[in-house]
């Protein structure tokens, strides 16, 4: 039971009967979704919903947990993921992802954002990735705050900033999508803040998929909303719409507090 | 009346537990100083820097000397040769045991690998000198190669299999606790499992894995039972590891089992050698406890 | 068909260098207990024939000239087939069953160990003639192979065919009960003390560090404490299972400690504060609410630390426990072996017929030590259902 949303933009990823079960638990139910491109689409529901299993399909990350088993399509730019010949590594490539406790590498910031683009062979050492640097870190808004310690530990940062660096990690591999699994809620308000706006600039570039614990984060910043419910997409609507006037029992019930 | 003595009993009590954990205090202090004071009633009787670079190892005899390089390149050779297998090995075992293998798999596994480090040294002396140290005196033929029958190749074959639960308990241990958000932030990057495993988990466990190897080399310089059984005797300066050589532990256990008085420098030999043993392994054993403390600080664990 | 959108040849590389890895992982610790395997398989195949023993059926006669040169209690030509150790027993038998005396009778009787290496197929040292002598036996039927009691029922003997592990049983017993009367509850009261009451200043983490350090001292340098202090500085017997004792529990002590300390730690504070809420003193809720709770665990400990002291050699060889000893020990100030330093005792004799029997010897002590090893699993198992 879901309306769809009016898509305005080209879709970049399209979501087709997809199911997932751990072990015996049919975690993610039957879900078909269409994410539009240069947008940010949040998705909210209840602890165990399901919304992080599913955002985990997007990227192929559930391909690592044992008992796992996955059917339906997830099609990005007109290929499933999900066929034989497409390599996983490739995907993870081009779809990034933030999690939810920020997890810098134990090395310098900025071998933290060269590590991935030097194994990948898209930059070389040296001022092709001096460059790499100070792109990432400048989308990420980061640059002017660490410039000065590029070769300290990425460790020795806040938790906001240690968030941030995680981002342009992710970017720096030039990824067409990024998800995010609640990616401030470890964070305080202030760094919050700072996510949000960060998330509102990368809108331009890269399709966002964004899961969060957090209504008025996905009301700020989200242009799509999907409520989840026990492994079902309820309701996916303009996050306007889904907020206003949703067209579920389930979904009022959680926006407006009664469980959650 | 009666809560003062209540009280005084339990002062005694306390006093008397702390008076037990003085006794490791006191171990130690006894072992330093059994060996110390040998060791310089020995040095009392022969040049200390004949033992430090001496190339001739000869007890027994009016003139004895007692140089001991050649029973320190021995120990150092089969220490080596342990090595070289039991380092690359036992890493492999820890990264297929917290990295590839299912919980089931790593539950059959660990107690497998447990049972190698179970068994005891003098049964692995045995296996190396039945069974191995002829088998490479064949392979060795086959190849056109002379191999003694003490080779100390076969101590080191074997001695490294003996180490390798050591290295692999110690390293499972440390990767494993290496968080799953490591992992995670390198698989999201499109990095494989492996270069995850190369770049990020094993650097990361690095001081861990270099602790549980510093703790073989120990082990393997401090060996015994199979030196005794499987190598030679003979004080040997030499590079071919199919020759015999000897050990610093060997000629511990020759000064002491023969029936020398004991105040003679054949048997105070044991003790100058045993202290040399002694200043390494505890050198070795400060620099791995140091490690281990340096990886607990950087992921703030408190097991291990 | 490759020009899809997530196509990059370049994985292509990435994914063979990921496999080598994986190999490499794989094959360490196939190659690893492919060892164990080979290792305990060569072990069992040499140590299997010494669970038989061969015997032959001859005559023997008793007789005053038998009791004085028991040789000649039987034919010449079975000189060298029967064992001189059952020869040797002629007189005792006799004493315990005179009417025996100026009777001839036939029966089975241990044969020599070249005989028993011939039956099965080893290297044997016989003549021509006594191969014939055998050959014979065998086509009367007067030669058999029977379970090997001896091995398990007498001490050591300079004669392969009647050397058995008993002595060394017993040695190895009083030994770790030596090492456990003083280990355990000295290594129970460091870790008591060092878990609920030291306070946390320079000498307690000197202490901590000074036990991680002790268990990582090479054993045999205990062997040289224990020749320098029990044995010349406190003159304890040499070679005794007392000085063997202590020398091992040293050696024991840390993992005890280490194991306590942690079974100490596992117990939950709330009983302590609800102790100090009974206002009972410190000691009395360590004695009386966290001790018992925490005894599985120390206990585990304790049987893992038996274990290791079990297959200890090296210490024990110091303080001169290899000696031959053909009769069990009757106490710990006698001289006595233990298990280990009796296979590397066997493992150094050229008499072929001793292989098998330290194989067997590694056999029993490997044993016994899976059965350890198995009861603390079995506490650890019981413990964490209490937890």
């Amino acid at each position: 039971m879901k309306s769809s949303a009016r898509q305005t933009t080209p879709v970049k990823i399209k979501i087709a009967g997809l199911n997932l079960w751990y072990g015996d638990n049919h975690a993610v139910k039957g879900i078909d979704m269409a994410i539009p491109a240069n947008r940010i689409t949040a998705l909210i529901g209840p602890s165990g919903c399901g919304k992080s299993s599913f955002l985990r399909c997007i990227n192929r990350m559930n391909d690592l947990i044992d008992h796992v088993r996955i059917d339906g399509q997830v099609i990005v730019d007109g290929k499933n993921i999900y066929d034989n010949d497409v390599d996983e590594i490739a995907v993870r490539k081009r779809i990034g992802m933030v999690f939810q406790q920020p997890n810098p590498f134990p090395k310098s910031i900025y071998e933290n954002i060269t590590y991935a683009p030097l194994k990948h062979g898209q930059v070389r050492k040296g001022r092709e990735s001096d460059a790499l640097v100070e792109a990432s870190l400048s989308s990420a808004g980061l640059w002017n705050e660490v410039k000065d310690k590029l070769h300290s530990p990425g460790t020795s940062l806040s938790g906001g900033q240690q968030q941030r660096l995680c981002i342009a990690r992710a970017i720096a591999v030039s990824p067409d999508i990024i998800l995010m699994d609640e990616p401030s809620s470890a964070l305080d308000p202030i760094s919050t803040e700072k996510i949000e706006s960060l998330m509102l600039e990368l809108r331009e570039n890269y399709t966002i998929v964004i899961v969060t614990h957090n209504m008025q984060q996905a009301h700020r910043t989200a242009d799509y909303t999907a409520y989840f419910h026990l492994g079902e997409l309820v309701e996916y609507d303009e996050t306007k719409k889904l907020f206003m006037n949703p067209g579920q029992q389930l979904t009022e019930d959680y926006i407006t507090g009664r469980f959650g | 009346m009666k809560k003062s003595k209540k009280f005084n009993s339990e002062r005694l009590m306390v006093l008397v537990l702390a008076m037990a954990s003085a006794i490791s205090i006191l171990t130690t202090v006894g072992i330093l100083f059994s060996i110390l004071f040998q060791a310089i009633e020995f040095f009392q009787l022969k040049s200390f820097w004949y033992f430090i670079t001496g190339t001739e190892w000869s007890p027994g005899q009016m003139d004895s000397r007692f140089g001991a390089l050649p029973i320190f390149a021995g120990t150092f050779m089969i220490t080596i040769i342990a090595l070289t297998i039991a380092i690359p090995a036992g890493i492999g075992s820890a990264i297929y045991m917290s990295e590839y293998a299912s919980p089931r798999w790593r539950n059959i596994l660990k107690p497998l690998l447990e049972v190698l480090a179970g068994i005891p040294t003098v049964v692995y002396g045995f296996f190396a000198a039945l069974t191995i140290a002829p088998a490479i005196v064949s392979f060795a033929e086959l190849l056109g190669l002379d191999a003694a029958y003490n080779s100390a190749l076969a101590c080191g074959l074997v001695m490294g299999v003996m180490i390798i639960p050591v290295i692999s308990s110690l390293s499972d241990d440390v990767l494993r606790a290496v968080p799953d958000s490591q992992r995670n932030a390198s698989l999201a990057l499109g990095m494989t499992h492996s270069e995850t495993i190369r770049h990020i988990v094993v650097p990361s466990a690095m001081p861990g894995i270099i602790s549980a190897s510093l703790l073989g080399l120990s082990k393997a310089i401090g060996e015994t039972m199979i030196v005794v059984m499987a190598a030679g005797l003979r004080p040997n300066l030499s590079w071919n590891p199919l020759e015999d050589m000897t050990t610093v532990t060997v000629r511990i256990v020759d000064a002491l089992v023969g029936d020398h008085a004991f105040d003679s420098p054949d048997t105070l030999s044991a003790f100058s050698l045993g202290l040399v043993l002694f200043v390494i392994t505890l050198i070795l054993n400060m620099i791995s406890l140091a490690q281990i403390r340096k990886f607990k600080t950087r992921y703030k664990i408190s097991s291990l | 068909m490759n020009n899809h959108p997530f196509h990059d040849p370049g994985l292509k590389a990435r994914h063979r260098s990921a496999r080598l890895f994986k190999w490499y992982a794989t094959a360490s610790i196939a190659l690893t207990l492919a060892f164990l395997c080979f290792f305990l398989f060569d072990m069992g195949r040499t140590a299997f024939p010494a669970l038989w023993q061969t015997y032959v059926k001859v005559d023997v006669s008793y007789s005053e000239k038998t009791l004085r040169l028991t040789s000649k209690a039987i034919d010449r030509k079975y000189r060298k087939i029967v064992s001189r150790a059952w020869l040797r027993n002629i007189r005792r038998q006799v004493e315990v069953k005179p009417e025996l005396m100026g009777h001839t009778l036939s029966q089975w009787v241990l044969a020599d160990d070249q005989v028993d290496q011939y039956m099965k197929g080893h290297h044997y040292n016989l003549k021509v003639k006594q191969i014939a002598v055998v050959e014979a036996l065998k086509v009367e039927g007067a030669i058999e192979m029977r379970w090997n009691n001896i091995f398990f029922a007498r001490g050591d003997s300079k004669l392969p065919e009647n050397a058995g592990l008993l002595s060394a049983l017993i040695g190895s017993l009083l030994t770790l009960g030596v090492t456990m009367l003083v280990a355990f509850p000295l290594g129970v009261m460091t870790a008591v003390y060092l878990e609920e009451f030291a306070r946390d200043n320079t000498l307690t983490r000197f202490i901590e560090v000074n036990i991680n350090n002790l268990a990582a001292i090479p054993s045999i340098l205990f062997g040289l404490l224990g020749l320098a202090v029990f044995i010349n500085l406190f003159g304890l017997p040499r070679s005794s299972p007392l000085v063997g004792g202590l020398t091992l529990a040293l050696m024991t002590l840390p993992i005890i400690i280490v194991s306590a300390r942690a079974a100490l730690r596992s117990v939950p504070d709330s009983i302590r504060q609800a102790g100090y809420g009974l206002g009972l003193t410190r000691v009395q809720i360590v004695q009386d609410h966290v001790l018992p709770l925490a005894m599985p665990g120390i206990l585990t400990g304790s049987v893992i630390g038996v274990a290791q002291a079990m297959g200890e050699t090296a210490p024990l060889i110091i303080i001169g426990m290899i000696a031959f000893i053909p009769d069990s020990p009757t106490s710990i100030v006698e001289a006595a072996t233990v298990l280990p330093a009796q296979i590397f005792t066997w493992a150094g004799l050229p008499e072929r017929a001793y292989v098998e029997k330290t194989a067997a010897g590694i056999v029993v002590i490997l044993l016994i030590l899976f059965l350890l090893n198995t009861i603390a699993v079995y506490l650890r198992k019981k413990y964490e259902i209490k937890c």
